[in-house]
């Protein structure tokens, strides 16, 4: 019960979130304040972790194929598969939940305890639009980017792998980059981020908007957005892979 | 002028206001006092509209604020400042963008009639060249009065503050007091104070009303309150010995 009322609450919220920003000019700073905090910050981690799991990815396939049937170029079109498909969209989205989701949940929880969500209430303020769509309009139009930029890195990884472990040739890596290559497949890709950008702006907010008590309890509703963003990847990932690939 | 009716409010089955009725006449302070848990901040998140009543009404010069229409309701949003507890200055704008917020969200004007605005309501509340630091630059009765001058900035017709001493030391919180009172005289703003501070009921109190588990226990001036004998007002205000003392010199002076 106590969950249907959440999603109750989560979906009235959005009501009150897509609604025409009361001033353009503040609205269009707050959106571009939250492409920095949200989008250009989150560069480092993506380019990091997606260079290395590029690479591990790569590593691994290429120990895996013990059997001399299997041809090596086998081991650039996997890597590319695996980035393209799940690697880039989702995992990097489940580590952007946890990066920007907390970031998200303390930041407004805090405004929240802090009354700083009353003070613009009492000044006429829709706070829930003021707050979160630029944080939602950010999401949705920086992740795609990130996730565009992840799967370039993660098969540079795999290259770069291969390239210092002699275990695969250039070649052959290449070779399989260029197998088979299903354009739709990057379309799936960017459509998952979507949702997941849109989770992850809006599921921690929702925490943090609706938080009471003190520091502690923001805290906690930093844990719970994280985990519950997660969650929700997780599972629209299913839905979506069902849906646009099968 | 604020006119409240018969309000009553509560939360999850547990009633916090009792049938409250009271005015508030502009131009003039009037302080909310009562113990914790009396219903004092229940009350003045009522006035402001960020709780809705369960039934009784609330008028700001004749228009009740829940029968408003959208645009109404903007306009009486306009019209309110407000002073929260603990400032709720926004963390990551500086002194200036914070008072200037109100003024870019809802004033047609250039930038710098804004800043011109901005620089005189710092500077009537004691706060030149602060515009370019931060809140948490600022000590506890900066921040205050920085809360201060943004409420003020939109010439707001009333003016509502959540115990704006709390944390200060009693020099900060006699010159808040007396920031408060002479912007009420001047603008003839209706200022309504929640607080706990005695020193401001015998300072500043145009009007007290006294709540005692979500009820008008008592209400009257700041002279009335030294004369009064209802226990419950005699046993809050003049608890401490030192109050007594005044109270007991207030009385012999005046007899």
């Amino acid at each position: 019960m106590a969950y249907l009322k959440h999603i109750g609450k989560y979906f009235m919220m959005l009501g009150q979130v897509f609604k025409k920003p009361q001033k353009g000019k503040v609205f269009k700073e707050a959106l571009f304040r939250e492409f920095e905090e949200l989008g250009i910050k989150s560069i480092g981690i993506v380019i990091f972790i997606s260079f290395f799991i590029g690479g591990v990815i790569a590593l691994q396939t290429a120990l895996n194929i013990e059997n001399p049937l299997i041809p090596k170029y086998l081991v650039g079109f996997a890597t590319k598969r695996s980035v393209i498909l799940e690697f880039a969209p989702t995992f990097c989205s489940i580590i952007l939940a946890g990066k920007v989701g907390s970031y998200i949940t303390s930041s407004i929880g805090s405004m929240r305890v802090s009354e700083q969500i009353d003070a613009l209430e009492v000044m006429g303020i829709n706070s829930l639009n003021y707050l979160v769509l630029p944080k939602v309009l950010a999401t949705v139009f920086f992740y795609p980017f990130l996730v565009i930029l992840a799967m370039f890195l993660g098969i540079f990884g795999g290259w770069v792998a291969g390239f210092t472990s002699s275990m695969f040739s250039e070649i052959d890596y290449t070779q399989g980059l260029q197998l088979d290559f299903n354009p739709f497949l990057v379309q799936y890709a960017l459509i998952k981020t979507l949702i997941f950008a849109f989770l992850i702006a809006t599921v921690p907010s929702y925490h943090g908007y609706y938080v009471k008590g003190g520091s502690i309890a923001v805290g906690k509703a930093s844990t719970q957005a994280v985990v519950w963003t997660i969650i929700l990847i997780v599972i629209s990932n299913y839905f979506l892979t069902q849906m646009l690939l099968t | 002028m604020i006119i409240v009716d018969k309000l009553y409010k509560g939360f999850n089955g547990i009633q916090v206001l009792k049938g409250i009725s009271t005015t508030f006449k502009p131009g003039k302070t009037s302080l909310i006092i009562g113990q914790s848990g009396s219903g004092k901040t229940v009350f003045l998140k009522s006035l402001i509209g960020l709780h809705s009543p369960e039934s009784g009404t609330i008028s700001f010069n004749g228009g009740i604020n829940t029968e408003f229409t959208t645009e109404q309701k903007r306009q009486w949003r306009q019209e309110i400042g407000m002073v929260f507890q603990g400032s709720a200055l926004f963390d990551s704008q500086t002194v200036q963008d914070n008072v200037m917020f109100p003024l870019k969200m809802f004033k047609k004007q250039p930038e710098e009639q804004m800043l011109e605005r901005v620089n005189f309501v710092l500077k009537r509340v004691n706060l030149e060249n602060s515009n370019s630091k931060y809140p948490a630059e600022l000590s506890g009765g900066m921040q205050k009065r920085v809360a201060i001058a943004r409420a003020i900035v939109m010439n707001p017709k009333y003016l509502f503050c959540d115990e704006p001493n709390s944390g200060l030391d009693p020099n900060t919180a006699i010159l808040i007091d007396n920031l408060i009172q002479e912007i009420t005289d001047e603008y003839k703003i209706t200022t309504v104070i929640n607080t706990h501070d005695m020193n401001s009921v015998m300072q500043i109190g145009d009007k007290i009303v006294f709540l005692k588990d979500g009820v008008k226990a008592w209400e009257g001036t700041n002279k009335e309150i030294f004369k009064t004998d209802n226990e419950a007002v005699v046993k809050f205000v003049y608890s401490s010995e030192l109050f007594k003392k005044v109270r007991l010199t207030y009385l012999n002076e005046t007899k």
